[in-house]
């Protein structure tokens, strides 16, 4: 889904998103129902597009987005979109410190989470290893579209690397979620908090119950649309600032030993895998 | 002089911190092994690549961790991960001084691929849960095979990056770049070439490592005591902590070196730009007189909570 399609589907209300470079920045209206403020339905959007490599100027620019979201719009939500192939691999931007870009980033998205601003994640295209990992995985949670692809690297590259032999790996990602790319696989592992279905009759309860604003709009559109604003809407009313993907993993039987291991050392106990 | 490099994990712990304080946190006598690597035929290690626990450090109650290179390149499983972030949350419900990460690592274990990418920011949201707590995280780099990937960005989460001039600090290695654009856009056998771009004196130089020492154990040992005391003295009192005027400067530091450096090259043409008298000469000093001479040349705040 391109980004334009998803913005008008999030915000059937309106936004003032815009690209630059395949950074995205700007604010949409949540369709939060009739009862809230005018200030709650408003919520800060960055992110990339075009399957955009993660470099130095683009990292910084995000950054920047955040802060001014910070100063001038105290507690105002933030929605990160993520369409990333990775971090950029060039060496002017290892030369630059690409890490400290990536790392400034993280940290002020982290900050703004701990000024109270909820900030959440959106996998709408693709998402890889160096540009989702202070992005979409250090929002409060993280979500996707179901058509998401996310991963750390190709399989081909992964075999080179690891030695491990590619057919092996083909065979593995059939059905062990380590290995496999994808949203339902991050999602059994606790990396997402939940997949977004933009179709109609998915979520429909919740879609009648919050999205009653623009119900008179055009039915194909608003059938898909409110969805995917409601599913926002919903996000935005229960999501946590603590992090819970462990626990999630291990109850969704995709992580099995990261929840045990943790609470292990921090508790002085003994690990029980689930 | 003990080499830092030259030692593996558990032959640092003990050389930093206080003689017989350290108490490992589920050592490797529990053997609790990555889930995931005997379906690939690739052997464990007992402890997963990582030493968590907590000791004296000048006298300072810290916690710590060492990452072993020896072990699949130090790089971050879900074991690993854990254990990471279980010592970091008990630093936080202990009241630790400080927390001092010894890393090594080539980032995500991609053997555990999306396990690892998780965890890696599991690992980065619980060092930026210690500093909210206000305990200040120092990072090492010295070890040979560097720290990189998702753990390059960990380290820049750390309030102060201590390297030695053979430690090495970046995102993607050599020669993942060469694989992907091409030997003229990153010759991963041009050795001094990768030690210029990723070496702890560029990194010095540029302001992405606040100290620099010795390849030495006990260098890196009083820098980490130091700058503990700095973070932590009465006067610093809440600094580990994340601000905003922090971040805004760190975000005018990193415009002003995109405009500064954005269209060089080399590093040693960005070390002549900030006034290095001989940059070819750089790589010839010891780490004292280096730090002597690049005083008055750095890029980036000198001192001070980033």
């Amino acid at each position: 889904m391109d980004w334009q399609t998803l913005a008008s589907k999030l915000f059937p209300g309106g936004h003032d998103i815009v690209e630059h470079d395949s950074f995205l920045s700007g604010s949409g209206q949540v369709d939060a129902g009739a009862g809230a403020d005018a200030a709650a339905r408003t919520v800060a959007v960055i992110g990339t597009t075009g399957h955009a490599p993660i470099g130095i100027e683009i990292a910084l620019a995000q950054a920047q987005a955040v802060l001014r979201t910070v100063r001038e719009h105290p507690g105002r939500a933030i929605l990160i979109l993520v369409d990333t192939q990775g971090q950029r691999l060039r060496h002017r931007d290892e030369m630059l410190g690409i890490n400290s870009y990536m790392a400034h980033l993280g940290k002020c998205i982290d900050f703004a989470r701990r000024q109270g601003h909820t900030v959440l994640g959106l996998v709408y295209d693709q998402a890889l290893s160096g540009g989702f990992i202070t992005s979409g995985l250090i929002a409060d949670a993280c979500f996707a579209l179901p058509q998401a692809t996310i991963r750390v690297m190709g399989l081909p590259a992964m075999a080179r690397i690891t030695k491990v032999p590619e057919d092996r790996l083909t065979e593995l990602a059939m059905d062990n979620p380590v290995f496999a790319p994808g949203a339902e696989n991050y999602l059994r592992m606790g990396g997402l908090q939940a997949i977004w279905e933009p179709g109609p009759g998915v979520e429909s309860t919740d879609a009648a119950a919050i999205s009653l604003p623009d119900a008179s709009a055009s039915s194909s559109a608003s059938a898909s649309a409110s969805a995917l604003a409601s599913a926002l809407a919903k996000a935005l009313a229960q999501v946590e600032p603590t992090d819970r993907r462990m626990a999630l993993g291990e109850a969704r039987g995709g992580r099995h030993m990261a929840q045990a291991v943790a609470q292990a050392v921090r508790t002085g106990g003994d690990v029980r895998p689930a | 002089v003990s080499s830092y490099l030259e030692r593996g994990a558990r032959g640092r712990i003990p050389a930093i911190f206080d003689a017989g304080s350290f108490e490992e946190f589920l050592g490797p006598s529990a053997r609790v092994v990555s889930p995931h690597l005997a379906q690939l035929d690739v052997p464990v290690s007992f402890d997963d690549g990582v030493v968590v626990g907590r000791g004296l450090l000048g006298g300072q109650r810290v916690f710590g961790a060492a990452q072993e290179g020896g072990f699949m390149g130090g790089a971050v499983g879900e074991v690993h991960g854990a254990k990471l972030v279980g010592m970091l949350g008990r630093a936080i419900d202990e009241g630790a001084q400080a927390v001092l990460l010894l890393l090594e690592s080539g980032g995500v274990r991609l053997h555990e691929a999306n396990a690892g990418l998780i965890a890696v920011s599991e690992v980065m949201r619980a060092i930026l849960d210690v500093r909210a707590a206000g305990i200040p995280v120092i990072a090492a780099v010295g070890g040979a095979n560097g720290c990189f990937g998702g753990m390059g960005i960990a380290a820049r989460c750390a309030n102060t990056v201590i390297m030695s001039e053979e430690g090495r600090l970046a995102m993607s290695g050599p020669e993942v770049i060469e694989t992907a654009n091409g030997v003229e856009e990153f010759d991963s056998k041009d050795r001094a070439l990768v030690w210029r771009t990723t070496g702890g004196k560029h990194r010095y130089l540029l302001g992405d490592c606040q100290v620099l020492v010795a390849d030495d154990t006990g260098a890196f040992r009083a820098a980490a005591i130091a700058a503990i005391e700095a973070l932590t003295g009465a006067a610093r009192s809440g600094a580990a902590a994340l601000t905003l005027d922090a971040l805004q400067a760190e975000q005018a530091m990193l415009e002003r070196r995109i405009r500064d450096f954005g269209a060089l090259a080399e590093p040693m043409d960005i070390w002549r730009q900030l006034g290095v008298p001989d940059p070819a000469g750089v790589s010839m000093l010891e780490a004292d007189d280096f730090v002597a001479m690049a005083a008055g040349h750095r890029a980036g705040p000198v001192t001070g909570d980033r």
